[in-house]
């Protein structure tokens, strides 16, 4: 038989695999030999557990239920900055989640925009800490990509169906029924999965919002046992439950998930007969407007309360912002060097079941991995000193499944379009890596790259658990600014960040994009 | 010269069978209905669908199992001979060698390929700022530079007009003339190509007829050619 057109080797894709793999499990045993020695289950811990579904089930479906009319209303009308609407709707991804609770503080919080509102007309003020918090948090961020998601949905069904309903004189209301309703269904349950199991890792929500018994995620109960009673035993149990409930859940949405699409508000707009009236116009426009504040009005905050706080940071912030920077670097770097060996490998085998391996990184929580790797590591060195190098691996493993969902596709469209015309002219291995696979690669990989910076440059997670006061990344910093009651400091430090965080999109994604034509 | 021996090749429920001999530098028309399994021949051929059973063999050397840049074929497909995001030169110094790693007398194979096929003035353009014609010159001018014994065309000209398809056969004609390569060439027009061939395969649901004179062939063809030419 003629030895079959594989152009790239398997060998480095099965080494990122068992590299992934082995980083994953090697936490997991370092955990479990930590776990005897403590008993049982306390109270707290179930407590943790409940809250963390509870809060993640209530998360999910307040985001589905909010970016079922928003989308629709996006996808029947064409508003001035549509375009720019449905671009921003994918912004809250990038989006260091410190800031977005800063601008949630400062629209929802106790001085805020809302309750200061409120209190003029005598109405008594709404607390923005607690379990409603928490879940408000995570309504903003996830009801973008929830909209997002069910956008898609709404732009999949075929210009000619709607048509046909309006030949048919179906009216709104039949028409939902025979074309929405039945999208929905296929589309709803995949957005409310991946929102319900992104919603259980929470933690830097949780940390800056929640708290105490009844707002304590899994993922904050092990910092605490960590951090503040050192208990290794207790932070050990705490992960196998956020094992098990994460990583079950992750299965389940293996099934569900929808695919990540590269999404630039290139919108098209099919005519819609069944959608005229005017009471569906003001419906649908108070839905945008009310998408848009709801997304706008804190990230404006952030910048109007960012400029006036800019100076007033100490010089601590700026040495930290450029700690982020290189952390988010060596992040994006790992993620690419594990990322392409991967996704050519998954591109050439038939299994698609093998995809999974990228979710163990979902699935094991980052605290729960920080906690792993540190029983690992503190017999031998201070953990400290190793706090950015983890930091930067655990955002990348964090990262990976988003990038391999990105760059999958495109991959596997290379290999069916230029397989045979380079195995023909005999590039193979890193030529065709070369001159074939990362040119027609570029603009999916700079996507990804750029969101792997930003999600890194923004995070506020297993960094807290190994820093001492010396070392801190930019979002760890704004959390002690904001513990010490330094609110403007924290402000500019805000602004900062959201401008990192973007520029280190813009940059990868920009470099992606910029490429000859053809 | 290419000798198929015991050729079989199947796909589902598609099987492909051929035995023939094709002594070098001749050019072969292959002909047959659609679906009868003349693209999956060049393909066997050419590496890129496995064998069931037999041998293919190039000037002597047994190359069944070889990749499809070692088995001395060169060959170009309906579509997609270029790489979009290459300059003509590069698409074209791809055939000199795959790492584009090019020393100075190499450079210069590539411009004499290119001015061969007349596209000199073009080397620095991508494909996709070409015409449909100038992109087969482009392609041809790197089958030029594979030197391969042997060339499978696959219709890479379908999707040009007549004119410009007779223009790009007689351009064909010359290179292979030129290189002294093996020709095979499928074909839905096979009196168009008449001319330039010295034989015929008729390939009918997998079988694949030994080569006969085409002139001979066509001027008096068998029940199945007939029916497929409609004459």
């Amino acid at each position: 038989m003629a030895r079959s057109a594989q152009p790239v080797s398997a060998t480095p894709g099965i080494v990122a695999a068992i590299v992934i793999v082995a980083a994953v499990l090697a936490a997991f045993l370092a955990i479990g030999s930590r776990v005897e020695g403590t008993t049982g289950l306390r109270a707290a811990e179930w407590q943790a557990v409940r809250f963390t579904l509870v809060q993640a089930f209530f998360s999910a479906l307040i985001s589905v239920l909010l970016a079922v009319p928003v989308a629709r209303a996006l996808a029947r009308r064409r508003v001035p900055g549509h375009a720019l609407l449905v671009t921003l709707l994918g912004a809250p991804f990038i989006l260091p989640v410190i800031v977005a609770v800063m601008g949630l503080l400062a629209i929802f919080g106790r001085n805020g925009w809302l309750n200061v509102g409120l209190g003029a007309v005598g109405l008594p003020e709404v607390s923005i800490y607690g379990a409603h918090g928490v879940v408000l948090a995570h309504v903003f961020f996830n009801m973008p990509l929830a909209t997002r998601l069910i956008l898609q949905g709404w732009q999949a069904i075929p210009a000619e169906q709607f048509r046909l309903t309006a030949q048919l004189g179906l009216r709104s209301g039949a028409v939902f029924r025979a074309l929405e309703w039945p999208m929905l269904r296929q589309v709803v349950p995949g957005a409310f999965a991946l929102i319900f199991v992104i919603c259980l890792t929470s933690f830097a929500v949780a940390l800056t919002l929640g708290g105490g018994p009844r707002a304590t995620t899994i993922e904050l109960a092990i910092f605490q046992a960590f951090r503040f009673d050192f208990d290794l035993g207790r932070a050990a149990v705490l992960s196998l439950l956020q094992l098990a409930v994460a990583g079950g859940a992750a299965l389940i949405a293996l099934w569900v998930l929808p695919p990540m699409v590269v999404q630039r508000g290139q919108d098209r707009l099919p005519q819609r007969w069944d959608a005229r009236g005017v009471g569906l116009r003001v419906l649908d426009a108070v839905w945008i407007t009310f998408a848009a504040g709801f997304l706008l009005l804190p990230l404006a905050s952030v910048v109007i309360a960012g400029l006036g706080g800019i100076l007033d940071m100490p010089a601590v912030v700026w040495r930290s912002a450029w700690t982020s920077i290189w952390v988010a670097a060596l992040s994006t770097v790992v993620l690419v060097a594990l990322a392409l060996p991967l996704t050519a490998w998954l591109a050439q085998v038939r299994n698609g079941g093998l995809e999974g391996v990228t979710l163990l990184g979902l699935a094991a929580s980052p605290l729960m991995l920080g906690t792993g790797w540190f029983i690992l590591i503190f017999p031998f060195v201070n953990p400290a000193s190793l706090a950015l190098p983890i930091t930067a691996s655990v955002n990348a493993l964090m990262a990976l499944p988003f990038a391999v969902r990105i760059l999958l596709p495109p991959m596997r469209q290379v290999m069916t379009d230029y397989g045979r015309l380079s195995a023909g002219l005999g590039l193979r291995g890193w030529p065709f890596w070369r001159i074939v696979l990362l040119p027609r690669l570029r603009p999916a990989l700079g996507f990804a790259a750029g969101l792997a910076a930003a999600l890194s440059v923004g995070d506020l997670g297993v960094v807290a658990l190994f820093a001492d006061p010396d070392v801190a990344t930019l979002p760890l910093q704004m959390y002690r600014l904001l513990g010490s009651y330094r609110t403007d400091a924290a402000a500019g430090a805000a602004l900062l960040l959201l401008a990192l965080a973007l520029a280190m999109f813009w940059i990868c994604d920009t470099w992606g994009r910029r490429r000859d034509p053809g | 010269m290419i000798r198929v021996e015991g050729l079989l090749a199947e796909q589902g429920d598609f099987a492909l069978r051929a035995a023939f001999d094709v002594p070098r530098g001749r050019r072969v028309a292959v002909a047959g209905p659609s679906g009868a399994g003349k693209s999956t021949l060049l393909a066997v051929l050419g590496g890129y669908t496995p064998v069931t059973a037999g041998k293919i063999i190039v000037d002597g050397v047994d190359v069944t199992a070889r990749a499809p840049d070692a088995r001395g074929i060169a060959m170009l497909f309906q579509d997609g001979n270029l790489f979009p995001h290459l300059s003509v030169a590069q698409n074209v110094g791809l055939g000199v060698r795959p790492s584009l790693r090019l020393d100075l007398a190499e450079r210069q194979r590539v411009h004499e390929a290119l001015a061969h096929v007349g596209l000199s003035d073009l080397a620095d353009r991508k494909p996709g700022a070409l015409s449909g014609g100038q992109q087969s010159r482009a392609a041809l001018a790197r089958v030029l530079l594979q030197s391969a014994p042997v060339l499978l065309l696959d219709e890479p000209f379908a999707a040009l007009g007549p004119a410009l398809r007779a223009e790009m056969l007689s351009l064909t004609s010359e290179v292979v003339t030129q290189s002294g390569a093996t020709m095979l060439m499928v074909t839905h027009a096979p009196l168009e190509v008449a001319g330039m061939v010295d034989d015929l395969i008729f390939v009918d649901a997998g079988d694949v007829a030994p080569p006969a004179p085409a002139a001979a062939v066509l001027a008096d063809p068998p029940p199945a050619l007939r029916a497929y030419l409609g004459g």
